[in-house]
């Protein structure tokens, strides 16, 4: 029998405990022994087991990464390299150097009263009981991947808008991956937004070496107080040789609105996990993503919308273009409560599969427990339309032309919602260059050799 | 301009051509009709290029270049404009990068370089003129939301912009009010001139009242059974198909 991956992480756990608690904060060693317990009795998901189409976590954590937690400075100056490739966007730039939260110069000065950002250790160590109320209050030990991240969780990104503060300009999260051999970074993510407040978060994913492995596992808390609102935005531009397990969970209460948006633009192997709940009437969610996958590329979606409040609203849509021998899967669950009278919602899932070799698993789940509501699920599996093909080559463009205008347009609706024109206008330039085959990624990476 | 000679083609394992002769010169105009069935579409869709027909027999020669050995993009660039019956909506795609992207296929076949903004633009405007289409519908995604009316305008429009030696407009009639049918027709007479050339599939007189087609031809199971001049096409507008189908079936 093979042993698990998880028994490496144990290992290292029993032996460094200490150190790893050391490098931590209280309210997040508090959960390490739940977390431990769960591991242990814990057998990894099969790929293609419930909610697991084309995601295998046992490979996803088997590499030997090396992990940071004694918290040694790794010799990377990201400030004076990287240049983010959505520019302009915020003056409010903060970064996660693998795990170990950095800011770069300047970054808190364009932040209002009444917000406070930064590293969660940090907060956790000079506030614990504020972190502690919030702290794994969403994510669910259960779930492999909350289970491993906070077991070694030390240190990740805290963002508390307090009520009633209107943060205008976005708030930006560069998550970097760089080290000399192969690591895996644990990040935690916690924000909280008070009641009647407004912000946007945009998180990116960047890989700086493409030539090692990397496991980027991250998870994220998200708590929206009523009427208030949310956008977030996570965009992964990484490499063929990274993997991401992500496990986002929403917790949205009354008139609040939130929305949020997956774009996976370049990627490795990638799992994303959303689960989403409401804790009051009138509020409304926006899921959103996409994900351009090609070569050997996989990402796996999964999401659970719980609909336990009557009046929310949710409209989840979700498209994939596989290429090459690319596998992408989604599984989307919706759940209504017997009581959750006059809920609306949709869910969405688009695919385009342009090879034989590509794959495409879509799973929509609506499991409804009242009449009076309005809800509605549709999934596609196609290739692009042969007569808007045959339409444009009548009128002079070539097949490469024509194919690359159609998937384009294939993700316009996705593009044309995001509510960041920057990033709007910089995301259609992005996936024009990638489905043009040319990388899109920054600058300062050598993926493009400069 | 055009030689079509014993032309065959199949869709699906079905022959749907089954000898079709055809000769077209510049400057003129050519109607083809015949009842449901006979092949028209099937004649336009193979002289374009369709990858889903198959052409099993025959030649077609486009200004002495063999026109089947060409992909349909090249089809286009040689000078060959099809006006679909059934206009294509392509959600997402705007018209005006569309048009962009055809304007400048075009030009780097003929090796020369992309037309600057403004240029492209003002032509923009004096094409729409020509088929009075509304501005607004230049920045919505290709026929998507468009009216029956709107896309046979915007088929014109296009064949405007692209300039083609031969259009082949199939049943561009079909699905317009009276007024429609007059500024699509007046926008098709102003485009054409000595050196290039038209075919016009349809059903009905009232389209040919306005582009006075000078050669008429009935398709037939297939095949091109009956040819003749402005005549034929007020006889069949008086007296149908059925006389010219017993014609062919007894012979």
């Amino acid at each position: 029998m093979t042993m698990s991956a998880l028994k490496q992480y144990l290992d290292l756990f029993d032996k460094h405990h200490d150190l790893i608690d050391a490098n931590g904060a209280a309210p997040l060693n508090a959960l390490r022994p739940a977390a431990l317990q769960m591991l242990k009795d814990m057998k990894l998901p099969k790929v293609g087991a419930d909610n697991y189409e084309n995601c295998d976590l046992e490979e996803m954590f088997a590499p030997d990464y090396g992990l940071n937690i004694a918290k040694l400075d790794i010799d990377v100056n990201p400030q004076a390299t990287f240049r983010c490739d959505v520019p302009m966007l915020s003056t409010s730039l903060f970064m996660l150097v693998n795990d170990t939260f950095a800011a770069t110069a300047g970054a808190f000065e364009s932040i209002p009263e009444g917000v406070e950002v930064g590293s969660l250790r940090k907060f956790a160590t000079d506030h614990p009981g504020q972190i502690a109320e919030y702290y794994g209050k969403l994510a669910d030990l259960k779930n492999p991947i909350v289970a491993l991240n906070t077991l070694l969780a030390q240190d990740g990104f805290y963002l508390r808008v307090k009520k009633g503060v209107k943060v205008e300009k976005p708030i930006q999260l560069v998550n970097i991956l760089e080290n000399g051999m192969p690591l895996m970074a644990v990040r935690r993510l916690l924000i909280i937004v008070e009641e009647d407040a407004e912000a946007t978060l945009l998180v990116c994913d960047h890989t700086q070496n493409p030539d090692l492995k990397f496991l980027s596992l991250e998870t994220v808390e998200i708590h929206v107080g009523n009427n208030a609102s949310f956008d977030y935005y996570n965009l992964e531009e990484s490499t063929e040789k990274t993997s991401r397990a992500s496990a986002l969970y929403l917790c949205q209460d009354a008139g609040s609105h939130v929305s949020i948006d997956g774009l996976t633009l370049f990627n490795g192997t990638t799992r994303n996990e959303y689960y989403t709940s409401f804790n009051g009437e009138d509020a409304e969610l926006h899921l959103y993503g996409m994900g351009i996958e090609d070569a050997h590329r996989k990402v796996s979606t999964y999401s659970r919308i719980d609909h336990s409040s009557p009046r929310c609203a949710s409209n989840e849509l979700f498209k994939f273009t596989l290429d090459d021998e690319a596998k992408g899967a989604f599984t989307g669950r919706i759940y209504v409560a017997p009581g959750a009278v006059k809920t609306e919602a949709y869910q969405s899932n688009r695919n385009l599969v342009g090879s034989n070799e590509a794959q495409m698993t879509s799973r929509p789940e609506l499991e409804i427990y009242n009449d009076d509501v309005k809800c509605s699920h549709g999934t596609a599996i196609g290739q692009l339309n042969e007569m808007q093909m045959f339409y444009m080559r009548t009128r002079g463009l070539d097949e490469a032309t024509a194919r690359l205008l159609l998937k384009q347009a294939f993700m316009a609706d996705i593009i044309d919602r995001i509510r960041v024109e920057a990033l709007r206008d910089r995301l259609r330039l992005m996936t024009e260059r990638r489905f043009a085959g040319e990388s899109s990624a920054c600058a300062s990476c050598s993926r493009c050799g400069k | 301009m055009l030689k079509v000679k014993d032309l065959h083609a199949q869709i699906n394992g079905k022959e749907i051509l089954k000898g079709v002769n055809l000769e077209i010169r510049p400057g003129e105009v050519h109607a083809i009709m015949g009842p449901n069935g006979s092949g028209k579409s099937t004649l336009s869709m193979v002289l374009a290029g369709n990858p889903a027909y198959e052409v099993t027999e025959g030649s077609a020669e486009f200004n002495g270049k063999d026109l089947l050995a060409m992909p349909p993009e090249i089809r286009s660039h040689e000078g060959l404009f099809l006006g679909f019956q059934y206009p294509v909506e392509i959600p997402g795609v705007s018209m005006v990068n569309f048009m962009r992207a055809a304007v400048n296929a075009k030009r780097e076949y003929f090796h020369e370089p992309p037309m600057s903004a403004t240029d492209f633009l003002k032509m923009m405007r004096e094409k729409r003129a020509v088929v009075e289409l509304d501005n607004k519908l230049a920045s919505r995604s290709v026929n998507e939301g468009f009216s029956g009316g709107e896309k046979k305008r915007n088929e014109i429009f296009q064949m405007a912009v692209l300039e083609p030696k031969l259009s082949i407009l199939d049943e561009t009639d079909s699905g317009l009010d009276v007024d429609a049918l007059r500024v699509v027709a007046e926008g098709v007479n102003k485009l054409k001139s000595e050196n290039n050339a038209t075919i016009v599939i349809t059903h009905y007189q009232r389209l040919l009242d306005y582009l006075k087609p000078e050669f008429i031809h009935v398709l037939y199971k297939g095949r091109i059974v009956k040819s003749g001049g402005p005549e034929l096409a007020l006889e069949i507008e008086k007296r149908g198909y059925d006389w010219i189908k017993e014609e062919v079936d007894n012979q």
